[in-house]
C-alpha cells in the first residue's frame, strides 16, 4: 500500500510508525506479564522450596558435645578431669584442593604419615561439613603459624575441645581407667542412637570406670543452628540446645591411700586392694606396675605402645581384677568357719600333726609345710596361727568337697565378685560337677585336700581375696565391691549378694585364730600388726607358681625371680569393730607373712590414724556430696 | 533531493509559540517522566544501600553519579533536535573511530578490552554509541520516504552492524545486541515492512547454528547451555542463577524486610550490588516490591511511547521510540537473566544497579525524549 507514496507523507507515517508501536506495545506487554509471571512462579508457587533452599544455604546444625563427668576421690580430689587441647581439622566441603591443602600444613605444623593416614581413613566416615581431625595437641607455636596463613588455608580449622587428663597419672590407671579415640570398631557396633550420642564427641572410655561407667560419664549431646555465610563462616548462633554434661563420679578410692599401698609395694610386682568392710566399697586398688592413662587420651604412639605391651611386667594387667592366681592358705580362716558351721570340727576339735597327712587306702604322703610338723594337739587357733595343712587337710577328709565348695561360692569364690569394673575374671573354685565337665575325670579325695590350701585348681583374683576377708570381717555379710560412691552427688547404696550364716561363737574362733597369725609366738603375720594401737586379723599365703607363661621372653636372671612363690596376705582390722579389709599380693615375693604383711600394715595404719577432719581439710575437699553420707561410713577413727 | 531537504527540516525553533510558556516547557522538562525517573533512582538508591552492606561509598559514588546524570539530561533536554540530527553522522563516525581505537590501545579485564585510557580518565566508548546509533539511524531515516525501500533498510543495517561488530569484538555480546536492538527498533518503528521482518527472522534461525558453532566464544555457549539446565554445576557456572533464584523465591509475597535478605547480606548473591541487585530487592521486599518497580518502569516505558506517539516529526518520533524500547530491553533483559529466564549476559537493571557510565547515558536518552516531549509544536505547512 505505502509502494506509490514517492514524497513524504506525514499522516501516512504517522500512522506506520502508531502501527508499528502498537505492535511494540503488544509485546513489551507480553513480556512484562512474562515477567510477572516468574516472579509468581518463583516467589509464591515454588516459594516453600526456595525458602528451604536459602534457609539450607545458611543454616547449618552443628553437633555441640557434651563435657564428659568428672570422677573424684572420696575426698572430692580430682581423678579425671577435662583440659583444653587444640585440634587442627578439616572441614572437607570447604577444601578445594585437599592434597595441596595437606601439604601446605605439612610445611606448617608437624604431620607425619600416619596423622595423614588417620585423617584420611576418618574422612569417609564423617559427613562432608563436619570437621574432621588431623593433628591433635597442637603447640602455641602451631596454633600461631596456622592462624598466620589462615588466608590460604580455607576449610582448616583449629578447635579447642576438652581432652581427658588423670592428674594422678599411673596412680589410678586400672581403677579409673582411660578414654581414648573412637575406633573404628567401635563406630562400627554404635547403633543408631549411639552414633547420634557421639556426634561430636571423639572419645569413649575404653578401660576401668571410664568404659563401665561411660553411659553415665557421656552426658547428652546439644545442637545448635549456625548462621553462616557463603564461605562458611559462622556469624551467629540461631538456635541452641545446650548439650547436658556427663555424670560426676565420687569414688570410694582414697588418693592417699592409694599412694601409701603403691609406695609399700614398692618396686615389686603385686596387688593390694582395701575394701571398706562396712559398704564393700573399695578404698585403695593397687595393680603394680602401672602406666600413665595420659599416653592413651588422644592416641597413643606405636613406640610407647609396644614398649607396654612388650615389657616383662605387663603393666597394661589388670591384676586385681583379672590376675587370678592360687590363693594358698588366705584360704583357711574361711575353710575353717565352714568347717565349724558344717559341723565337720568344733572349738575343741584336736589333730596330730607328725609333718605329714596320708588319706587312708592312699600310699602317697601329703607334707605339711613345716618338716616336723606342729605338734600333737593342733587345734583350729593354732592351725590358723601357723597356717598348719594337716589340721585342715584331716578337717577336707572329713568334709568333702561338696560343703567346701558351697561355702566357698558363699564368699564369692569362682565367679564374678560384681564389682563396677569392666573385664573382671571369676577365678576358679572345683567341684566335682566341674572337674567331670572340665578334665573329664571324677573327684578324688586328694583334690580335696588341694581345693582347702588354695592350691590345685582353686584360682582367685586380689579382689575376691578382698571381697573374702571383707565378708569374714563382717561376720557374714557379703556386700558387692564398689568402686563408685555416688553419682551426681547420689550415694549409691551398698548391695548384699549373701550371708553366710554362722553361729557367732564360730565367727569369734576364727576372728581367733586370725587375731593369733599376728600375735601369738608362731604367727606366720606378725608384721602386720607391728607397732599399731589396734588390733588386725590376717592370714598369710603362698602360691606356688608353676611355670612360666607361654611366649614370654627368655632371661635367666629374671626368670629364676619369677619362679619364685607369690606372697598372699590377707586381713582386716580392728578387730573389734573392723572397718577395712585388705588382700594383698607381691608376685614371686616368697613368703606372704614376711612379704605381704607389711604391706597390709602400712594400708592399716593409714586409714586408721586419720580422723574425718583432716581428711577433708588436706585436700582441698569440695563436697561432693552431703557431708553426712560421707561421715556415715567412717564414723569411728 | 532539494526539495526533500525543504520538507525534511526540522521546525524552526527560534519561532515564538502563542500560548505563555510554563517552567517547564520553558527549560523543557517532562514533568511526568522527570517524577518518574526521581523515584526510580531513589528506589534504587535504597537497594543499593542494602545491597552493597557495609560498604556505604557505593552508596554515595552512585548518588554522586545520580546527580550528575540528572544535570547531563537537563543539559541534553535543552539541546535542540535539529542539532542532534544535523551532527548525528559526525557523532556516529567519533564513535566509530574511538571503537576501532578501542581494539588497538584499550585497556580492560577478565580478556576484555572495553576502556580507553585518557590520562587519569577511562571511559567507555560503547557507551556514546548506545546513543549515537539510534540517533544516527533515525536521522538517516528522517530523509527518507517511509515505509523505507530495501535500500534504505540496508543503509540502516551498515550503520547499525558497523558499531554492533567493533563492540562483538571486545567482546561484549551485551551491549553489542542492546546497540543493535536500538538501531533495529528505529527501523521497525519507520514502518519496516512485515515481510522483510518476517524474511529476517527466518534468516535469524538459520544462523543460529553457524553462530552457535564459530560465532560464540566457549564462556558465552556456556552461559546459554546454563540456561537450560541451571542444576547441573551448582558450584561452578550455574552457582549465579541458583543463587539468585534462591533469593527471589525465597523473598516470597512480602519479603525478608529491608536489609535482611540472607542470600544477599551473607554473600551468597552474587554481584549483589550490580547486576543481581533486583533479586536483592526480590528477596527483602517480596513480590510487592518487584512489582512495583516493574510498575514504575512500566509508567517510564508509557510516558515514554507517548513522547514518541505526541513527536512532531519522524526524527523525533522514530528516536522517543527507540530510546523507549532499548530502555525496556534493558529491564527485561536484566530481569529475565536473573530469573533464570535468559542467558548470564551483563546487563545493569536500568537505574537500580551500581554503575557510573550506564546511568550517565540513560539519563542522556531520556533528556533526548524530554526534548522531543518539548519541542515546540508547529504545524508544518
Amino acid at each position: 500500500m505505502s509502494e506509490n507514496l514517492h514524497f513524504k507523507d506525514h499522516h501516512s507515517e504517522q500512522r506506520l510508525f502508531r502501527n508499528r508501536m502498537l505492535v511494540a506495545i503488544f509485546g513489551v506487554v507480553a513480556l512484562l506479564s512474562v515477567l510477572v509471571a516468574r516472579l509468581y512462579n518463583l516467589q509464591v508457587v515454588n516459594y516453600e522450596d526456595y525458602r528451604t533452599q536459602s534457609d539450607q544455604n545458611r543454616i547449618q546444625v552443628r553437633p555441640v558435645p557434651p563435657t564428659r563427668g568428672l570422677i573424684y576421690d572420696r575426698n572430692g580430689e580430682l581423678l579425671a578431669d577435662n583440659r583444653p587441647s587444640y585440634t587442627l581439622s578439616i572441614v572437607r566441603e570447604r577444601v578445594k584442593d585437599l592434597d595441596a591443602t595437606l601439604e601446605l600444613l605439612g610445611q606448617l605444623v608437624e604431620l607425619d604419615d600416619s596423622d595423614v593416614e588417620k585423617f584420611k581413613r576418618r574422612l569417609p566416615r564423617r559427613r562432608p561439613f563436619e570437621p574432621v581431625p588431623l593433628r591433635y595437641r597442637l603447640s602455641e607455636e602451631e596454633i600461631a603459624r596456622i592462624s598466620v596463613n589462615e588466608f590460604h588455608l580455607l576449610g582448616v580449622s583449629v578447635e579447642a575441645e576438652l581432652v581427658r587428663y588423670y592428674p594422678e597419672r599411673e596412680l589410678f590407671a586400672h581403677s579409673v581407667g582411660y578414654v581414648g579415640r573412637i575406633n573404628e570398631r567401635e563406630l562400627s557396633s554404635f547403633s543408631e542412637e549411639d552414633v547420634s550420642r557421639y556426634r561430636g564427641t571423639q572419645s569413649i572410655g575404653k578401660v576401668g570406670l571410664e568404659r563401665s561407667y561411660e553411659d553415665l560419664l557421656l552426658g547428652e549431646v546439644g545442637y545448635e543452628n549456625v548462621e553462616t555465610n557463603a564461605r562458611g563462616r559462622v556469624l551467629r548462633v540461631l538456635e541452641r540446645q545446650d548439650p547436658k554434661p556427663g555424670a560426676e563420679l565420687t569414688l570410694h578410692l582414697d588418693t592417699r591411700l592409694q599412694q601409701v599401698a603403691t609406695e609399700a609395694l614398692g618396686d615389686s610386682r603385686g596387688a593390694v586392694v582395701a575394701i571398706d568392710v562396712k559398704t564393700g566399697g573399695v578404698l585403695a586398688f593397687v595393680s603394680q606396675p602401672s602406666f600413665d592413662p595420659n599416653l592413651f587420651v588422644t592416641g597413643i604412639s606405636f613406640k610407647d605402645y609396644s614398649a607396654l605391651r612388650d615389657s616383662l611386667d605387663v603393666p597394661l594387667f589388670n591384676r586385681v581384677v583379672q590376675g587370678q592366681y592360687p590363693p594358698g592358705s588366705t584360704l583357711k580362716p574361711m575353710m575353717g568357719l565352714g568347717g565349724l558351721a558344717a559341723g565337720v570340727i568344733t572349738a575343741e576339735t584336736k589333730v596330730a600333726d607328725p609333718g605329714f597327712f596320708k588319706l587312708p587306702n592312699d600310699s602317697r604322703i601329703y607334707r605339711d609345710w613345716k618338716r616336723w610338723g606342729h605338734g600333737k594337739h593342733v587345734d583350729l587357733i593354732q592351725g590358723l596361727a601357723q597356717s598348719c595343712d594337716v589340721y585342715f587337710w584331716d578337717m577336707a577328709h572329713r568334709w568333702g568337697i561338696d560343703g567346701m565348695y558351697d561355702i566357698a561360692t558363699r564368699f564369692g569364690l569362682g565367679e564374678k565378685t560384681g564389682i563396677d569394673l569392666p573385664r573382671e575374671y571369676p577365678g576358679l573354685f572345683p567341684s566335682r560337677d566341674w572337674k567331670r565337665g572340665a578334665r573329664g575325670v571324677p573327684w578324688f579325695p586328694g583334690d580335696s585336700l588341694n581345693a582347702v590350701l588354695g592350691q590345685g585348681f582353686v584360682l582367685a583374683t586380689p579382689l575376691q581375696l578382698a571381697v573374702m576377708t571383707a565378708t569374714i570381717a563382717n561376720r557374714g555379710t557379703h556386700y558387692r565391691p564398689q568402686v563408685v560412691m555416688a553419682v551426681d552427688g547420689i550415694e549409691q547404696p551398698p548391695e548384699i549378694l549373701h550371708h553366710v550364716d554362722a553361729r557367732p561363737e564360730h565367727w569369734d574362733l576364727v576372728f581367733e585364730g586370725m587375731e593369733a597369725v599376728v600375735y601369738s609366738t608362731h604367727g606366720t603375720g606378725k608384721r602386720a600388726g607391728a607397732g599399731l594401737d589396734f588390733k588386725v586379723a590376717g592370714k598369710s599365703g603362698t602360691a606356688q607358681v608353676v611355670g612360666i607363661a607361654q611366649g614370654e621372653k627368655y632371661d635367666s636372671e629374671a626368670l629364676k625371680e619369677r619362679h619364685r612363690d607369690h606372697a598372699l596376705f590377707v586381713a582386716f582390722a580392728p578387730v573389734d569393730d573392723p572397718q577395712i579389709a585388705v588382700s594383698v599380693l607381691v608376685e614371686n615375693g616368697e613368703g606372704g607373712g614376711r612379704v605381704a604383711a607389711p604391706v597390709a600394715r602400712e594400708v592399716f595404719f593409714d586409714w586408721m590414724s586419720r580422723t574425718y577432719e583432716d581428711t577433708a581439710m588436706g585436700t582441698g575437699w569440695r563436697p561432693p556430696m552431703s557431708p553426712s553420707a560421707l561421715n556415715g561410713h567412717r564414723e569411728a577413727g | 533531493m532539494a526539495s526533500r531537504d525543504y520538507m525534511n527540516r526540522l521546525p524552526d525553533t527560534g519561532s515564538s509559540l502563542r500560548r505563555p510558556e510554563s517552567f517547564s516547557r520553558r527549560w523543557h522538562i517532562d514533568l511526568p517522566l522527570l517524577l518518574l525517573l526521581l523515584a526510580l533512582a531513589g528506589v534504587g538508591l535504597v537497594v543499593l544501600y542494602s545491597a552493597a552492606g557495609e560498604e556505604f561509598h557505593y552508596v554515595k559514588r552512585q548518588a554522586v553519579f545520580m546527580g550528575l546524570a540528572f544535570i547531563g539530561m537537563l543539559i541534553a533536554a535543552q539541546i535542540p533536535l535539529e542539532f542532534y540530527r544535523r551532527w548525528s553522522p559526525w557523532f556516529y563516525l567519533a564513535g566509530c573511530c574511538l571503537l576501532v581505537a578501542v581494539l588497538f590501545v584499550g585497556v580492560g579485564a577478565k580478556g576484555a578490552q572495553r576502556w580507553l585510557q585518557v590520562g587519569g580518565f577511562r571511559f567507555q566508548p560503547s557507551e556514546a554509541l548506545k546513543l549515537a546509533v539510534p540517533i544516527a539511524v533515525a536521522a538517516y531515516l528522517h530523509k527518507r520516504t517511509l515505509p523505507p525501500s530495501l535500500l534504505t533498510v540496508l543503509g540502516a543495517l551498515v550503520i547499525i552492524a558497523v558499531p554492533a561488530v567493533l563492540i562483538v569484538r571486545q567482546p561484549d555480546l551485551g551491549t553489542s545486541i542492546l546497540i543493535a536492538a536500538s538501531g533495529i527498533f528505529a527501523l521497525y518503528l519507520s514502518g519496516l515492512s512485515w515481510k522483510m521482518i518476517g524474511s529476517a527472522i527466518v534468516m535469524g534461525l538459520m544462523a543460529a547454528w553457524p553462530m552457535w558453532m564459530w560465532g560464540l566464544r566457549d564462556y558465552q555457549r556456556q552461559r546459554i547451555l546454563t540456561l537450560f539446565n541451571p542444576d547441573a554445576d551448582r558450584l561452578g557456572a550455574g552457582w549465579n542463577i541458583f543463587q539468585s533464584k534462591a533469593a527471589i523465591g525465597s523473598g516470597g509475597w512480602s519479603g525478608k524486610g529491608f536489609m535482611q535478605g540472607t542470600q544477599s547480606q551473607l554473600d551468597f548473591l552474587p554481584e549483589s550490588h550490580t547486576d543481581f541487585i533486583i533479586a536483592v530487592l526480590a528477596e527483602e521486599w517480596g513480590m510487592r516490591g518487584a512489582l512495583i518497580l516493574l510498575a514504575l518502569y512500566l509508567l517510564i516505558i508509557a510516558r515514554g511511547i507517548y513522547i514518541s506517539f505526541m513527536a512532531q516529526h519522524v526524527f523525533g518520533r522514530l528516536l522517543a521510540g527507540s530510546i523507549t524500547l532499548t530502555f525496556f530491553v534493558y529491564v527485561f533483559v536484566n530481569i529475565g537473566m536473573v530469573t533464570g529466564l535468559l542467558p548470564v549476559v551483563g546487563v545493569p537493571l536500568p537505574l537500580v544497579s551500581h554503575g557510573g557510565t550506564s546511568v550517565i547515558t540513560l539519563m542522556a536518552g531520556f533528556g533526548i525524549l524530554m526534548a522531543v516531549s518539548t519541542e515546540r509544536r508547529r504545524v508544518l505547512f
